[in-house]
């Protein structure tokens, strides 16, 4: 009984800003407002960096994975601390940090700007690589998890038919990890439509060019709420079908992140 | 012990030769042995004697600590050497106690999964695969995935899976441990014909001695990480080395010390308490030599009372304290001095009204009563 009351309110606490947003929501007239161009054209522009940003965080990702999962060596406990950081560290920092590297003067990017007159920051390719950074970390450590407990003794049968440890990873192990990459995947790109901080800090806030879903919410409310309240309903909706699309591996009890 | 077809001098020599030590924590094996083409050895012992150890260095998964691993020509693993052929470019093919089937293929590319490793074509990797599926009578099950295949039906493809990589070497972990009686009979006269088909060394680890027996041309038995009896069945069914030998090939065994040698009969001091009267098996004992004491359970006598001038040289009060149904007979544990393994009939169980605490008196002929040299004394 002691218990119920804290935990009622800690409940109550999560649920009571969701149904507000829905009961303010301005259901009779959602159509009109996100089909206004701002609306649509953030629409777009978020699913294609996110879905961008995912096939980067696999590419890159899932080899991470597997050296932090099975590669001995001195050292790998840092490189799993660089990994995670992202997940902890504020996203406008993040966002600042990649500026610094990758900006015009940035400690990287002068190169590529001195070389191509290209650079990363206010461009759409900047908010790609502003939401990998925050996201990848995500498909990384739910990979890793999955290639530490995948089994050794398929891995060692494949090696004595002749696999090497590439084909075997191809063959073998990738096929049965695959649940847990896809789930990896989607969190990724939940997280990556999401990110506000590192976006707005590297990439700006242009219109159709990096003024991303989670942007175009905070640049709404500044003038008028309501198409502000329409795309985050979007939004609400987007974490539900995540949430839906991943019950299975969240939503039992007991089961950790 | 060092037997087979093996040159140390390391002159070319066919089939397997292993002779080497590999460690795992406190754990140490030292073991030498070979295996010739086209013979077939089974390593036997109690869990925990390192067969496992060694099956995995054999296949590649583990690595010598000092010594050698050849086979035929070519050496697999010399730690002095620095040489040491990993698992996936060695010609070695194991199966596996629990099969190891890739659960996202079907059976034919499972058996097809050694050929695509070495470059073979999908087309041509499945039929080769067809083929072998066709030689074990599993065709009709190429299109299944292993988790529709049953216990017996696992076991042929994980075996047509390993045939299929061409291996040089044949090892076979437990092969049957994991299948029902009926099954494991089918399957075991199955392996009979593959092994004598398989035209390099094979070598299978077991844990059952009637496997060992009709599946292997030798036998060796390892204890502890070291060899401690090398050779065909018979003999060592026959004259086991050790109380785990002899209790798998169900003989009473009893180390002892000679204490007198009397023209054919040998009376023997057991090192558990008593004494026996035997016939030395080959040559005669001196007073003080170490020998191990065989007894048949089948040889044994069972009286419900003390019996009286018989021709027996050995009688001893025991006590029934346990009795085992096998299939012809019954096999009745007793106490005593020294303890012992005796068959008789159901009916004779009946007729002496034995239950466990029942007093008897055992006798054996010194005839059937044989000594010979302990091989660890």
């Amino acid at each position: 009984m002691l218990l119920a009351v804290p935990a009622a309110v800690g409940f109550a606490f999560l649920l009571l800003p969701l149904l507000a947003l829905l009961i303010r929501a301005p259901w009779r007239g959602l159509g009109e407002l996100l089909s206004g161009s701002a609306g649509l054209t953030a629409l777009r522009l978020s699913l294609e960096c996110a879905t961008a940003a995912t096939v980067l965080s696999v590419l890159f990702g899932v080899p991470l994975a597997w050296l932090l999962a099975r590669v001995r060596l001195p050292g790998i406990g840092l490189l799993r601390a660089v990994v995670l950081l992202p997940l902890v560290l504020p996203p406008v920092v993040g966002g600042l940090a990649l500026l610094l590297a990758l900006g015009r003067n940035g400690v990287f990017g002068r190169f590529g700007y001195s070389a191509f007159g290209y650079s990363l920051p206010f461009t759409t390719a900047g908010v790609v690589v502003a939401e990998t950074f925050v996201a990848m970390p995500f498909l990384v450590i739910t990979v890793e998890g999955a290639i530490r407990s995948a089994d050794r003794e398929l891995e060692e049968a494949a090696a004595t038919l002749g696999a090497s440890r590439f084909r075997t990873f191809s063959r073998v192990t990738l096929p049965l990890i695959m649940p847990s990459l896809l789930a990896g995947a989607v969190l990724c790109w939940a997280r990556a439509l999401g990110e506000f901080g590192a976006t707005i800090t590297f990439a700006g806030n242009f219109p159709g060019t990096t003024q991303t879903m989670p942007l175009a919410v905070y640049n709404a409310l500044e003038s008028d709420p309501q198409p502000a309240v329409a795309l985050s309903l979007v939004l609400l909706l987007v974490a539900v079908v995540v949430l839906a699309a991943l019950r299975d591996r969240w939503l039992r009890p007991g089961s950790a992140l | 012990m060092h037997t087979g077809a093996a040159d140390p001098d390391g002159a070319a020599v066919d089939g397997l030769t292993f002779d080497g030590t590999v460690s795992r924590g406190d754990f140490a094996l030292r073991v030498a042995l070979g295996v010739a083409d086209g013979e077939v050895l089974a390593v036997i012992g109690p869990n925990g004697a390192g067969k496992t150890t060694l099956l995995r260095t054999l296949a590649g998964l583990a690595r010598l600590d000092s010594g050698r691993l050849r086979l035929g020509a070519s050496l697999l693993d010399d730690p002095a050497a620095s040489v040491f052929v990993p698992a996936e470019r060695r010609p070695v093919g194991l199966v596996f106690q629990n099969y190891r089937l890739f659960p996202h293929l079907s059976v034919r590319d499972n058996v097809a999964f050694a050929g695509r490793m070495r470059g073979a074509s999908r087309r041509a990797a499945r039929d080769a695969a067809d083929g072998w599926l066709d030689r074990l009578a599993l065709g009709a099950l190429a299109g299944r995935r292993p988790a529709q295949l049953s216990g017996g039906q696992a076991q042929r493809v994980a075996l047509a899976r390993a045939l299929a990589a061409d291996p040089a070497l044949l090892l076979l972990d437990e092969p049957l441990s994991a299948l029902d009686a009926t099954t494991r009979l089918e399957v075991r006269g199955e392996l009979v014909a593959h092994l004598r088909d398989f035209a390099g060394p094979a070598l299978l680890v077991t844990h059952d001695p009637l496997e060992a027996m009709v599946l292997a041309d030798r036998l060796l038995v390892i204890e502890g990480g070291r060899v401690v009896q090398d050779g065909t069945p018979a003999e060592v069914a026959r004259r086991p080395a050790t109380q785990y030998v002899a209790r798998l090939v169900g003989l009473n065994l009893y180390p002892g010390r000679v204490r007198a040698a009397a023209g054919p009969t040998t009376t023997v001091e057991l090192a558990g308490g008593g004494e026996l009267v035997a016939l030395a098996a080959d040559r005669h004992h001196a007073a003080g030599d170490r020998v191990l004491v065989a007894v048949p359970p089948a040889a044994l006598l069972l009286h419900a009372g003390r019996p009286e001038r018989l021709s027996a040289r050995n009688v001893w009060p025991a006590t029934v304290t346990g009795l085992e149904l096998l299939t012809d007979r019954v096999r009745v544990r007793v106490g005593g001095t020294p303890p012992a393994l005796v068959d008789i009939t159901p009916g004779a169980l009946a007729e002496l009204a034995l239950g466990e605490g029942t007093r008897v008196w055992l006798s054996a002929k010194a005839t059937e009563v044989t000594c010979y040299p302990d091989p660890a004394g």
